[in-house]
């Protein structure tokens, strides 16, 4: 007979073993899966694990990585500080949408024109529009006590819309024979969120992300705000007796969170991706939840997780290339991640005794 | 009958078979919260039983038996779902989300051979003299037998919830699984068979859409109906006969934008598209806000982790 005794605090050695582990058994039943799909499972994971950071055309793929793991990390640092609060903003993708829908738009709205203002502005409208759309959520929830998760959920949905509305509407390129999808913000200097070191994949969303982690960082050790939002997560009561107010928590985190993706979302449309289309969002936003998650909510650990992450899309990309299997292939292998992780952290919370426990 | 280049009566007609695939979902959440779990994987659980009903009734040949493989899909993941919440003591929200991203995958993954393929047709039931009907006929008596199963089930849902005594253990779990407990139930099937219910329940809904709404596959086909089903189970207060409401209503606007995209008004299609959404905010709102002053309408245990410690 097997009995699980609730551990005083959490295992700080396993909370940091099970994400490793997880792993681990990702890529044994991710090989099964390869495995049925008619693949040699070894060389799957070899192409999606391996190749990437060492094999023949690493250097390429090693700066595909950052520009990946840029808008993961930004995005989950935001999400991490709510988790904890145990606000569950899982509308990121909407936010990431408008922050974009935004950026764009200031600098098509500046278009020919040439200005060192036009980057800072779209990095501003970014995030503000991004902000807007978390706060939504966050102004129904303390106002009419509407559920975040199912209002941020239904704006992804509604963010969707819009973005194909103004890819075929009034962000479309005017020089485009027809084509919808906006003008290339690549080929508009002042608007371009290029490299920084060619060749790198690092840019102005990279950067932002690591300011991130370390913001973060910064709020929830060192500063009373960060230890509210703790205090709040474990342990909700406690909180409202030590004074703090639920209300202002719930904008704040959904507000902050919503703020860097949109910038991410932004980043990412002034760069890698370079046009408003009705398709250029990524899945991002519903990815990093996975990060924020595997990182345990800590800066560090989301820095490694969005890297991990980053490498099975480019992966993803050469299995799908090279070895022909399906894109979904990833996207399971990264819900399998998930469920391995949720279900190994019961070593985390709880020891395993055999045989019949004291009563 | 036409209102603004509308026709009333096909739109009433739509309105049944667009509503069936969330009001399936919703009665099946309904059990699975009563019970006190709430499962975020809705979604997930719909597009595998959308997939698993398309390629069941594509390779026998038969739509009922694509429904029981899609109602066996929805089942199995909400087990999966099961196991992890209820045996290993996994965060229920997070949990959900991991299947919903789950589902996406793997479903987009089995249908990659089944794209542009079409599926057995399912047959209207032949309810004889009511079918000629004038507007009745149309509107309520001319459809297959899952609209009509879905409406059976809502009566059967709350006969079981009120007048039996497993209907009375389940929401004693949901209310209180420490309470329950000790009086000897045990929480923990409880909610794996309510789960599993639940998921059964949501994969129908998924293959009704697979396999009659639309009927082909498409990668991402349920297209959020799993999240609005989550919403309506909230707009019902968690009560069952709300539940219908709340579907036909959303299905309502989901049919009505749809026609008045065929009808040419000059909205941009993406404005439309987005009303079913805009509006399930809305009415969450509303009913939240009508719950603030009340008291709670959501069973007391909803989404907290059992854990019988002696």
């Amino acid at each position: 007979m097997i009995t699980l005794v609730a551990r005083p605090a959490p295992s700080r050695f396993w909370s940091w073993a099970t994400p490793v582990l997880a792993v681990l058994a990702t890529m044994l039943a991710g090989g099964g899966l390869f495995a049925l799909l008619g693949s040699d499972p070894f060389e799957a994971i070899r192409v999606i694990f391996w190749d990437p950071l060492f094999g023949a055309n690493a250097g390429y793929f090693r700066g595909q990585l950052f520009i990946k793991a840029g808008p993961l990390i930004l995005i989950a640092a935001g999400l991490a500080v709510g988790f904890r609060a145990g606000i569950w903003n899982i509308g990121a993708e909407g936010q990431y949408i408008i922050g974009a829908l935004c950026g764009a738009a200031v600098a098509l709205a500046a278009f020919p024109a040439e200005s060192a203002l036009i980057f800072p502005a779209m990095v501003l409208a970014g995030a503000f529009g991004g902000w807007v759309w978390g706060m939504i959520p966050a102004l129904l929830k303390n106002r009419f006590g509407a559920s975040e998760i199912l209002v941020s959920l239904m704006l992804v949905y509604v963010a969707q819309n819009l973005l194909a509305w103004a890819a075929f509407g009034p962000l479309k390129n005017p020089a485009g024979f027809g084509f919808p999808g906006s003008r290339n913000l690549q080929q508009y200097p002042s608007a371009h969120n290029a490299e920084l070191i060619a060749g790198s994949g690092v840019h102005w969303g990279v950067v932002a992300g690591i300011a991130a982690l370390i913001g973060t960082y910064v709020l929830m050790n060192r500063h009373i705000a960060g230890f509210r939002i703790q205090v709040a997560g474990d342990a909700p009561k406690a909180a409202r007796f030590a004074g703090v107010a639920p209300a202002r928590l719930v904008g704040f985190c959904l507000g902050l969170s919503g703020a860097l993706a949109g910038l991410a979302g932004m980043f990412e449309v002034a760069g890698p991706s370079g046009q408003v289309t009705d398709s250029f969002n990524a899945g991002y936003g519903f990815t990093a939840i996975i990060v924020a998650f595997l990182g345990r909510l800590n800066p560090v650990g989301i820095l490694l997780a969005g890297l991990l992450m980053a490498l099975t899309y480019i992966g993803g990309d050469m299995a799908q290339l090279t070895l022909r299997l399906p894109a979904a292939a990833i996207q399971v292998f990264q819900g399998l991640l998930l469920f391995f992780l949720l279900g190994m952290d019961l070593l985390t919370n709880y020891t395993v005794q055999w045989g019949k426990a004291r009563a | 009958m036409t209102l603004g280049g509308i026709d009333l009566v096909a739109l009433m007609a739509m309105l049944m078979v667009a509503s069936t695939p969330i009001l399936l979902a919703a009665t099946g959440e309904l059990i699975a919260e009563k019970a006190g779990v709430l499962n975020l994987g809705v979604e997930g659980m719909m597009i595998m039983g959308a997939i698993g009903g398309f390629a069941g009734a594509v390779m026998t040949g038969s739509p009922a038996l694509g429904f029981l493989a899609g109602a066996g899909a929805g089942a199995a993941m909400a087990l999966v779902f099961g196991f992890l919440t209820q045996v290993l003591l996994s965060n229920q929200v997070a949990t959900g989300l991991a299947l919903t991203l789950f589902g996406m995958g793997l479903s987009a993954l089995i249908g990659k051979g089944f794209e542009g393929v079409r599926p057995p047709a399912t047959g209207k039931l032949d309810l004889g003299g009511l079918a000629d009907l004038p507007v009745l006929g149309p509107v309520l008596f001319r459809h297959d037998w899952v609209v009509y199963l879905s409406l059976a089930l809502i009566v059967a849902v709350w006969l079981f919830l009120h007048l039996s005594r497993a209907g009375l253990i389940l929401r004693a779990v949901g209310e209180n699984h420490d309470a329950a407990h000790a009086l000897g139930y045990r929480v923990v099937m409880v909610r794996l068979a309510a789960l599993a219910f639940g998921g059964a329940l949501a994969g129908l809904g998924g293959a009704y859409l697979s396999l009659v709404r639309v009927p082909q596959w498409t990668e991402g086909m349920t297209a959020g109906a799993g999240w609005i089903a989550l919403a309506i189970v909230v707009f019902a207060s968690w009560r069952i006969e709300r539940v219908l409401l709340g579907a036909y209503l959303f299905g309502g606007v989901t049919v009505l934008q749809l026609r008045l995209q065929a009808a040419g008004y000059a909205i941009p299609v993406q404005l439309l598209s987005m009303a079913p959404y805009v509006i399930t905010i809305l009415v969450l709102v509303i009913i939240s806000a009508r719950h603030r002053r009340g008291a709670q309408a959501a069973p007391a245990a909803l989404g907290r982790i059992f854990h019988a410690s002696r």
